[in-house]
């Protein structure tokens, strides 16, 4: 790369940062703006207040704010964790076996996930209140996992394509049955594929906000994003902008961590030395 | 250790085609048997359905004297080494070489001593702690054959194993896997089609073409007695030459001159408007280097050379000649069946080193006709063949082995 190239590609890097990181940029001030500090017209708070957190965990939103993130992170786990393993199953066999109706399962799996979930929310809603699923924990983890298995399956699939065929010829010759290749052999390999397919899921299911507000009512279930929707100001006169704020910062802390965490992993291409090269 | 035995195994697909098509072959204990063919010859197939990982359309895959058709790979105790090694890279090669015992739930000590007689063997002790990605391909290569022989197997196979290596480590693998087979004396079959490994480590080679059997015969029958014009292309490096001719009253018209037959050659022979001569190259020879006490037994010609290559411990010329369209276009059908593409009609022929030929000079060759073989070209039939001198190399080169596998196990045990 020649030196003018660089520069332009450091140029546009620094456009597209400053473009995504302003808005998490302004939430994070916001955050720290005492209410009579939101509206001084400046990007930074006159003076740096803790007040809004205070108000979110210990003050008037917390017995709004806490069990939604209890129900969020509670929720979201398990979703993403029954769609993974699910995943795993459903895009082994896509991968590895030719059976009819696969390209079936593939279509169907993308039209779920571009299916309007808005389309579906109100039956649901009368569903889920005849047969006692609504606001509770089930009740949103099914609907969370039409959102997370599409892509989930999707991802995985694309994965275990990747590996090498004879790593699973060479277990059963080894004296494996399908189950112990599989175990031993195809999910430690796919074990990257897995953790990305994992955050991607976990994402999709804890930015879900039309589920969580239209199938709860209570703090029992009601996830982070809906409880956000249903901040007040200390009076009707004034906007709960900085406690929202403050609730944001939160819960993008944990996707943030996560993807730190794993990123060495998603990365690391695992495969590298099965096979020549 | 047991024999293979393969009766009438058909392999089709679904769309018909057989791969493998009404092959029989038995393999006996301790022997080395080499499958060998160009791509597409069903070799892989045929391998695939021995270990279990390719069903069998129909016949019998017999192992040890038991049918094991319908069993999965895990039952048949063979051990396979893959063509792309298929390490397992998320574990070291301790654990990969142990992982066959690991799931027969061998006990710690018992995988301890059997790796580390493995990685005697192959000398990987320094390795054993690395993952397959820190190796070098000789290496792995060497790490796959250590899972292949850390247990008991009945039978080894190989499906192409060198053919991702360079030159140099080939050689050296390839003696390696020789010395490895006749020290452990076990039943292997290897999937090539590089036929200097065919012929350097096979106690016997089947050569496939389209899923059908050629000729299943030691090394040395191969070359000196092929049953036909594709096992006489393929084996042998550069390959036989193939003359077109007219065979008239014991001899034969070719474009080098003409060829006397004995009276066996000539019988079978007959007279024919067209035939094939199959001369390898080294029963030519530079006639100002022949001396007379062989002159006789061969037939001088004059041809122009076209090029020459020296190797310093052989040399070859090219000699062009005009054939007849007809036959020019099935050698050239021919040769690309074999995997090589052979664009114009010429000789390859092989003379002293000492030799001063040089490009476009006309010269007096010399050509041992003794050995020379005669095929129909419709059938490719070798018209010559001598089926009991053929029969009696195998049959020497069967005893020849079986006095090394007796002594490899008299010297395994004390």
């Amino acid at each position: 790369m020649s030196r003018r190239e660089t520069i332009w590609w450091l140029v546009a890097a620094a456009g597209i940062l400053l473009y995504t990181l302003f808005p998490v940029a302004w939430i994070v001030s916001l955050s720290f703006k005492s209410s009579a500090d939101i509206a001084n017209g400046q990007f930074l708070p006159t003076v740096f207040a803790a007040e809004n957190y205070a108000t979110i965990f210990t003050g008037d939103a917390a017995e709004l704010f806490l069990p939604a993130l209890r129900n969020s992170f509670g929720i979201c786990l398990i979703a993403t964790a029954i769609s993974c393993v699910l995943a795993m199953f459903a895009a082994y066999a896509i991968a590895r076996l030719d059976f009819p109706g696969k390209k079936l399962i593939l279509s169907t799996a993308l039209a779920v996930a571009i299916f309007p979930v808005i389309s579906i929310v109100t039956p649901l809603f009368n569903l889920w209140r005849q047969v006692g699923l609504y606001d509770t924990w089930p009740g949103l983890i099914l609907p969370y996992l039409s959102l997370t298995l599409p892509i989930s399956i999707w991802t995985l699939s694309a994965f275990f394509r990747e590996i090498p065929w004879e790593m699973e010829e060479a277990a059963q010759v080894d004296g494996a049955t399908t189950w112990q290749a599989f175990t031993k052999v195809i999910v430690p390999l796919a074990a990257p594929g897995v953790f990305t397919t994992a955050i991607i899921a976990f994402f999709l299911a804890w930015n879900d906000f039309v589920y969580g507000i239209s199938l709860t009512s209570t703090g029992a279930s009601r996830p982070v994003p809906a409880a956000l929707g249903l901040f007040s100001g200390a009076s009707q006169f004034e906007s709960p902008n900085g406690p929202i704020a403050a609730a944001a910062v939160i819960v993008t802390i944990p996707v943030v961590v996560l993807v730190l965490i794993f990123q060495r992993r998603i990365v690391a291409g695992l495969t590298n030395g099965a096979v020549k090269g | 250790m047991a024999s293979v035995e393969m009766r009438n195994i058909v392999k089709k697909y679904g769309d018909g085609f057989p791969a493998v098509n009404d092959v029989s072959l038995d393999i006996a204990d301790g022997e080395f048997m080499i499958l060998v063919g160009p791509s597409g010859c069903g070799k892989s197939t045929l391998l695939r359905m021995v270990v279990g990982l390719e069903d069998i359309t129909s016949g019998d895959m017999i192992i040890g004297g038991q049918r094991v058709n319908d069993k999965a790979p895990r039952d048949r105790n063979l051990s396979m080494v893959f063509q792309n090694y298929a390490l397992y890279p998320h574990l070291t090669v301790y654990e990969n070489i142990a992982f066959p015992l690991r799931l027969k739930k061998a006990d710690g000590d018992e995988i301890r001593r059997r790796v580390t007689e493995a990685a005697d063997v192959l000398e990987l002790h320094e390795h054993l702690e690395r993952k397959p990605a820190n190796l070098s391909g000789g290496q792995r290569q060497r790490v796959a054959m250590g899972r292949a022989i850390v247990r008991a197997a009945d039978a080894f196979l190989f499906d192409e194993p060198l053919s991702n290596l360079d030159a140099k480590l080939r050689g050296q693998m390839r003696t390696e896997i020789a010395r490895l087979q006749r020290r452990l004396g076990i039943t292997t079959i290897y999937v090539t089609h590089d036929q200097t490994e065919a012929m350097t480590l096979g106690d016997r080679v089947c050569v496939l073409r389209k899923g059908l059997i050629q000729q299943v015969a030691s090394p040395r029958e191969l070359y000196e007695q092929p049953v036909n014009l594709f096992v006489a292309g393929f084996i042998g490096s550069p390959p036989m030459n193939f003359l077109p001719a007219k065979a008239h009253g014991g001899k034969l018209e070719t474009p080098f001159g003409t060829i006397v037959l004995d009276q066996r050659r000539a019988d079978a022979v007959g007279e024919r408007d067209l035939v094939l001569v199959g001369i390898r190259p080294e029963y030519f020879e530079d006639a100002s280097l022949v001396d007379e006490a062989t002159r006789d037994v061969g037939t001088v010609f004059r041809a122009t050379v076209d090029v020459t290559e020296w190797l310093g411990d052989s040399q070859y010329a090219y000699l062009p000649f005009d054939a007849p369209p007809e036959v020019a276009a099935q050698l050239r059908d021919l040769s690309r069946e074999l995997d090589s593409d052979q664009l114009r009609t010429q000789a390859v022929v092989s003379i002293d080193a000492a030799s001063r030929l040089r490009e476009g000079q006309e010269a007096q060759f010399w050509l041992d006709s003794r050995k020379v073989h005669v095929f129909d070209p419709a059938s490719g039939d070798n018209l010559t063949r001598d089926a009991e001198a053929g029969a009696e190399l195998t049959r020497m080169a069967g005893e020849d082995r079986a006095a090394q596998v007796e002594q490899a196990r008299a010297g395994a045990l004390g």
